[in-house]
């Protein structure tokens, strides 16, 4: 077998330092802040402890083959995604290119999460946490109307963070301190990646392995809180019948399909770093276990403090100290003659003399366990919204804010890594950009850094937020199911599995058994294609909405669903044609070249075919 | 005479009733709660507690309109209830029928609150002026506020990284550039080992490539 492109570098290709910072880069690389506020949230829907049903099956007959597949393409060939692409075959160039513009869009907009996460750590270190209270009004008459009509909470994330605008067609200005905070994180990006995988495999020492110790340190706290037993209870109880809504397989197919992340070069950058003989069988494996083992112990105490949170907030409501006043003012009973402890004899006393009018009063609230424990969100929501309030009611709250935070960074940092690594790792090889340092001082790092900053502005506007989710439903989506399928159709059938097995072979030691061998061919690109036509259905069913925060609605604090209007609507098609369209352009491409070729006569010597030697290459 | 004046005190005690009403539209609603404010150590509400309260709320309005001839007969009350809340108005010294004007009585009342309040041992919170909302304490704000002073750190931090690493290549290219300069010298040099001068330039070897600087080591 002939190792096809391999480049005459005058420099060695950079290598890791050792094992552990190449498996520690490619774990932090696929944990990531999904496994942290979207499987819990799956779980939590989808019928507790059945989902771990679809979710694992998922895993090894999807998630492991592709990981294997990519770490082993690209530890072979030793190059970026597109250097790979185009040694499996010409006519797949398009995938790599793909690839790297996929991990260009989805940098612009991760790294914006990793700003706001930024915000709230800076803001976490002042006393009392500014989420907590509300702010006066301008008069100092009372509190910011908009802030009593929602919750501090959400008025911070929405006001004081975002300053969103009721639309996205509303654009206004950008917002001077989500700037500030932008580049603050592309900087902590940049440093990290300085070097290439010097300063990265330094960096996932800590980046990677912090999250553990927070995690490990809030499951201790968390399941010492009153109430968090209700939250796992919740949480884990296994609903069985959920698993014939063909949703849950979906959604559990996609998740473990994007939270390993896959298809988007950069384990393939990362592995092509790897010595030739390294077993990526074994490395395979252990990142998709360990990324699946730690969404699961994210869970736990994530959802151990949302019961904390159910709890208090039940018994805040229980306590009805507002109903007595509102009885007590009402009525105009002297006061303290109603109590918390005989308020429900008082009220029953009330209702059966002035029935109308107790029914009247709107103020009294009933309280419900099981509507707090529902009163769930993922994403955005569930880190800056449901987790800071829990985190106000937990003594010592700023220790709390301050390490949740430091986890959440962390976590989206060594995601950046890969995402990054994935765009630069073929510029380089390419050399379309200048390498890394010590070699030159304006890199491939400094200039995608830079470019994806100026782009990432747009999400600092008014109407940024929206623009995010955007990105993150639409380009972090399709675009990869579509890379994945010609990744795994293109190894397994233009490249060949014999070809395919000699080379891991060569690397390993060992042929891929029957069980590898299957999945390749058949499963995993019929899962994968079942998946992408089943996604595309389900988003094409509903007019895409958005839900918007609009002070004056009428049924404010609930946000307002509001239609994509038709430009914004063309934009999204563009961002899910956009990263696909090279794959049939490079295809057709080279195949006119080809025939373009064919056609004249074939003087071109073929570098490849020396006639001055006979017989066969082995 | 008695007649008269009886007639006359019947008479302005009739006009009186009808200015302070429940739901007047001059007057304000106030409420108290002394059991919630004081706990065990609540006084009771009685036509004493009362008459401090017109002689407070007298008190305030001389203060407001810097005028020395409001009295306890100014203030008029009405529709007590067990809770202890009532309504009030305030009429004009010189003519007993005319109400001062909502606004003037609430300015007056905001400019005196603490005194009012402290009358009674209450707060705002407890001693209600239902329409009139408290004045709350400005926030504290430090000058600079306390996030921009951890962001300052983190991103000095980071920057002095980056500079600290962009100038140590900056550095390290020096170097090899000087150490390449002195490696010229002594090609062109070509001295040191005592053979004679001319073959020392020896034969130029074209097997070896002429741009490598550097060999690996």
């Amino acid at each position: 077998m002939v190792k096809t492109g391999e480049s005459t570098d005058v420099e060695e290709r950079p290598k890791w330092d050792n094992k552990i910072q190449y498996l520690l880069t490619c774990i932090g690389f696929a944990v990531g802040l999904g496994n942290v506020w979207r499987f819990p949230y799956l779980c939590q829907i989808y019928g507790g402890g059945a989902f771990l049903i679809p979710y694992l099956i998922a895993l090894v007959f999807e998630g492991l083959p592709l990981l294997y597949m990519e770490l082993a393409i690209g530890q072979r060939l030793r190059k970026g995604s597109v250097g790979v692409w185009n040694s499996i075959s010409p006519y797949l160039g398009g995938v790599g290119i793909s690839c790297m513009l996929v991990s260009f869009l989805v940098g612009v907009f991760y790294n914006t999460i990793l700003a706001w996460v930024l915000w709230y750590f800076f803001h976490s270190f002042q006393e009392p946490l500014p989420w907590s209270q509300c702010p006066l009004n301008v008069n100092h008459t009372g509190y910011n109307e908009e802030c009593v009509a929602s919750t501090p909470v959400n008025y911070f994330w929405y006001r004081e963070t975002l300053d969103i605008t009721a639309d996205i067609g509303i654009s206004d200005s950008p917002r001077w301190w989500m700037v500030i905070c932008l580049a603050t994180a592309w900087s902590v990006v940049y440093i990290c990646l300085i070097r290439g995988i010097d300063t990265i495999g330094k960096a996932v020492y800590v980046t990677s392995t912090l999250p553990y110790l927070v995690l490990t340190i809030f499951l201790i706290r968390a399941l010492t809180l009153p109430g968090a037993t209700d939250g796992l209870i919740y949480l884990f109880t296994p609903d069985v019948s959920s698993l014939v809504n063909p949703q849950v397989w979906l959604d559990a197919a996609t998740q473990i399909f994007f939270s390993l992340s896959v298809a988007f070069g950069g384990l393939i950058a990362f592995s092509s770093y790897n010595p030739e003989k390294n077993d990526c069988e074994r490395d395979a494996v252990a990142v998709g276990v360990i990324n699946s083992a730690t969404s699961l112990y994210a869970s736990i105490p994530i959802f151990a403090i949302l019961g904390f949170k159910a709890r208090s907030n039940y018994n805040t409501c229980l306590n009805q100290y507002v109903n007595v006043l509102v009885l007590t003012n009402h009525f105009e009973i002297s006061d303290q003659n109603i109590t918390v402890e005989n308020y429900d004899h008082w009220l029953g006393y009330l209702n059966a003399s002035f029935p109308d009018e107790v029914s009247s009063l709107k103020n009294i609230r009933t309280c419900n366990l099981q509507t707090f424990l529902d009163q769930s969100a993922s994403g955005t929501g569930l880190a800056f919204i449901v987790f800071t309030e829990a985190v106000i009611e937990m003594p010592g709250s700023q220790v709390w804010a301050i390490l949740f935070f430091i986890m959440l960074f962390s976590l989206g940092l060594s995601s950046m890594f890969g995402t990054i690594e994935g765009i630069v790792t073929p510029l380089i090889d390419l050399k379309v950009v200048p390498k890394q340092i010590p070699n030159e001082l304006v890199t491939g790092t400094s200039v995608v850094c830079l470019i994806s900053f100026l782009m990432a502005l747009v999400f600092t506007l008014g109407s940024g937020n929206y623009w995010v989710e955007i990105f993150s439903s639409y380009v972090g989506s399709v675009p990869l199911l579509i890379i994945a399928v010609f990744e795994i159709v293109g190894v397994s059938y233009i490249y060949g599995m014999k070809r395919f097995g000699e080379d891991i072979l060569f690397m390993t030691g060992r042929r891929p058994n029957i069980f590898w061998r299957a999945c390749w061919t058949f499963i995993s690109p019929l899962l994968l294609k079942g998946v992408l036509i089943a996604y595309v259905i389900v988003q094409a069913q509903k007019y895409p909405s958005y839900p918007a925060w609009n002070p004056d609605y009428e049924f404010f604090p609930q946000t307002q669903m509001k239609p994509y209007p038709n430009w914004v609507f063309a934009i999204i098609v563009l961002l899910c044609v956009l990263p696909v369209i090279s794959i049939p352009l490079v295809a057709l491409y080279r195949l006119i070249l080809c025939g373009l070729q064919r056609k004249s006569s074939n003087v071109r010597p073929n570098p490849y075919v020396n006639d001055g030697y006979t017989g066969e290459t082995a | 005479m008695l007649g008269k004046t009886l007639f006359l005190l019947c008479l302005a005690s009739a006009l009186s009733e009808p200015l302070c009403l429940k739901d007047t539209s001059d007057g304000y609603k106030v409420r108290i709660s002394i059991k919630t404010a004081l706990g065990d150590e609540a006084y009771e509400w009685n036509e004493n507690e009362m008459f401090l309260f017109r002689a407070t709320l007298a008190f305030a309005m001389r203060r407001y309109f810097n005028r020395e001839d409001f009295n306890v007969s100014s203030i008029l009350v009405c529709d007590e209830t067990p809770r202890v809340s009532f309504w009030f108005v305030v009429v004009s010294p010189q003519n007993a029928s005319q109400l001062i004007d909502k606004a003037d009585v609430e300015n007056a009342i905001r400019m005196s609150r603490h005194r009012i309040n402290s009358a009674f041992l209450l707060t705002d919170s407890t001693l209600e002026f239902i329409g009139i909302p408290p004045t709350y304490a400005a926030p504290v704000n430090p000058a600079t506020p306390p996030w921009l002073i951890v962001f300052g750190v983190v991103m000095g931090a980071v920057c002095a990284g980056i500079i600290g690493l962009l100038v140590s290549t900056v550095l390290k290219k020096k170097g090899l550039t000087e150490d390449e300069n002195d490696e010229e010298e002594a090609q062109d040099k070509a001295v040191e080992n005592g053979i004679a001068c001319e073959d020392l330039d020896g034969v130029y070897n074209r097997a070896f490539p002429d741009d490598e600087r550097l060999t690996k080591m």
